[in-house]
């Protein structure tokens, strides 16, 4: 049954050194606030699994964290390419990474074969933001829903970061993508935590962020200062006015 | 933003581009759409003459209608204005695997003149030059859509006799490889570039001019690509855009550069369950 605690104990009980971790969103529903927590419980070591890893997968892997990444498309969509990422692969700054690439849908089926209960785990951590979460612990997702579901069930521990809790889901469409509380490691309240990515119906996506952080993640030290002060010196609590301006009126 | 000066007929090299691309859509398409020109094209077609396509980002949003170019290809107005939203597994096995799509629209970073489509790296795969996106979607969407359209300004850089990887399948060495290899579907069927509209040879499979844009030169197109180009033998000129299909590109840009800019409407409202 799902447990609901602060992020930096979801963090701190659920993700180790060496670990195989998912960080997953498909544009949409990207766990920043997870992600930031682990980076600054200075976590190492990590196989980090991700269809499109974006910024978040920049910035940790910028900060030395990732011994290798797993993914399909590692890019600012729209914007450009990984400058982190490609400062590890290119020139192995901070550190060099290995990389295992396939294509979207081979991704794809790599997650339902581990949701799908495969001879050996495929995935042992995930993270994920969903939009809210019942009492008892059970998790919605809606809109672009992408792999998460898939990503949950292939997990042996998975942390979701959610908008608010609800007392119930009662009345809402009878096939929603709702993920039981019995499928869930952890749940954290964290509102605005998908941030600069967002969440259907709370906030939209920060693109203006996305298009700065092409300039940010260019230069070694700017991205180090950037890091020091918007995730370093932050916390969990700080994302809610990060999407203040982005939120429905 | 737009690439290129406008020339003296009052249009950029970059919007004859995306017109030429808009006008091979039509409205019955079923059309895979590629983050980029290939997103501009495809609403473009949406706005004028091919209201009723059908667009599909591989976020899963199917027949989207969005008001502004989305930057990625999982901005939220894309779900909110599509006929349903599938996850990533139902749709590259049910939509794109299962024959639903009639066109791939493509981009590229570097091209060969059999329409093969390198986004992954460029140098050696080891020890890259530059670390591209990789596939993403398009592996597949090049062996599973009924025909590809790929859509790219013209250089040297990126088109070039021998790609540095083979990131998504197109005619292969030429002639009838993809049947060879098992593929049935028809590959890239044409090529839009800023400069011209391409077709590949019936039998050798080779990219062919076969319409110069209004002003453009036969130098021209050789100068600002890497192989030797065919031409065919009865070269048309494609039509200078029209003034609705100038204004609705524009509009369309003018609309985007301002959401992205973080001038955006906020969220759309979740339906509150408390009433």
């Amino acid at each position: 049954m799902a447990q609901f605690m602060p992020l930096s104990q979801a963090v701190a009980e659920n993700l180790r050194n060496g670990d195989v971790a998912a960080f997953e969103g498909f544009t949409h529903l990207i766990p920043t606030a997870a992600a930031h927590e682990a980076i600054r419980q200075g976590f190492r070591d990590l196989t980090l699994v991700r269809m499109t890893p974006d910024v978040v997968y920049d910035q940790m892997i910028g900060m030395g964290m990732a011994k290798k990444v797993i993914f399909s498309y590692a890019g600012n969509p729209g914007v450009g390419l990984l400058r982190r990422m490609r400062d590890a692969i290119e020139n192995g700054w901070p550190n060099r990474i290995e990389v295992e690439e396939h294509s979207h849908a081979a991704m794809a089926n790599a997650y339902e074969a581990g949701a799908a209960g495969p001879p050996r785990a495929v995935f042992r951590g995930y993270r994920g933001a969903g939009l809210e979460a019942d009492r008892k612990g059970n998790v919605l997702v809606e809109g672009i829903i992408g792999i998460q579901k898939e990503a949950v069930l292939a997990a042996r521990r998975a942390v979701v970061t959610v908008e608010e809790v609800v007392d119930d889901f009662k009345g809402l469409h009878p096939n929603l993508t709702i993920l039981p509380s019995w499928t869930i490691t952890a749940i954290s309240v964290v509102p605005g935590g998908a941030h600069p990515s967002y969440t259907h119906g709370y906030y939209a996506r920060d693109n203006a962020s996305y298009i700065e952080w092409d300039e940010i993640a260019a230069d070694r030290d700017r991205f180090r200062a950037w890091m020091q002060a918007n995730v370093l010196d932050a916390s969990p609590e700080d994302f809610a006015a990060r999407v203040a301006s982005l939120r429905a009126a | 933003m737009m690439a290129g000066t406008e020339n003296q007929q009052g249009f950029t090299p970059n919007e004859i581009m995306t017109i030429a691309a808009s006008r091979a859509l039509r409205g019955s398409d079923v059309c895979f759409v590629g983050i980029g020109a290939p997103s501009a094209a495809c609403n473009v077609a949406r706005l004028t003459h091919a209201p009723d396509i059908t667009l599909i980002y591989e976020s899963g949003t199917i027949g989207t209608a969005p008001d502004v170019l989305p930057l990625s290809i999982g901005d939220g107005e894309l779900c909110e204005t599509a006929v349903t939203t599938v996850s990533v597994p139902e749709m590259f096995r049910y939509w794109l695997q299962g024959g639903r799509i009639t066109i791939g629209f493509l981009g590229a970073a570097q091209l060969d003149r059999f329409g093969n489509i390198n986004t992954t790296v460029i140098g050696d795969y080891d020890h890259p030059k530059t670390r591209l996106p990789g596939g993403g979607g398009a592996p597949e969407i090049a062996t599973s859509a009924q025909e590809i359209y790929i859509t790219m300004a013209q250089s040297k850089r990126g088109m070039v006799e021998k790609i540095d990887f083979f990131t998504s399948f197109g005619h292969g060495t030429g002639g009838d490889d993809r049947a060879k290899l098992g593929i049935d579907t028809k590959g890239p069927t044409l090529l839009i570039t800023d400069l011209a509209i391409w077709k590949p040879d019936p039998v050798t499979k080779e990219f062919t001019v076969v319409s110069l844009h209004p002003g453009v030169t036969r130098e021209k197109v050789q100068e600002t690509c890497g192989w030797t180009v065919k031409f065919a033998d009865r070269l048309e000129e494609t039509p200078a855009p029209t003034a609705l299909e100038l204004k609705t590109l524009r509009d369309l840009k003018a609309r985007t550069d301002a959401a992205h800019s973080g001038k955006a409407a906020p969220a759309a409202n979740r339906g509150s369950k408390d009433g």
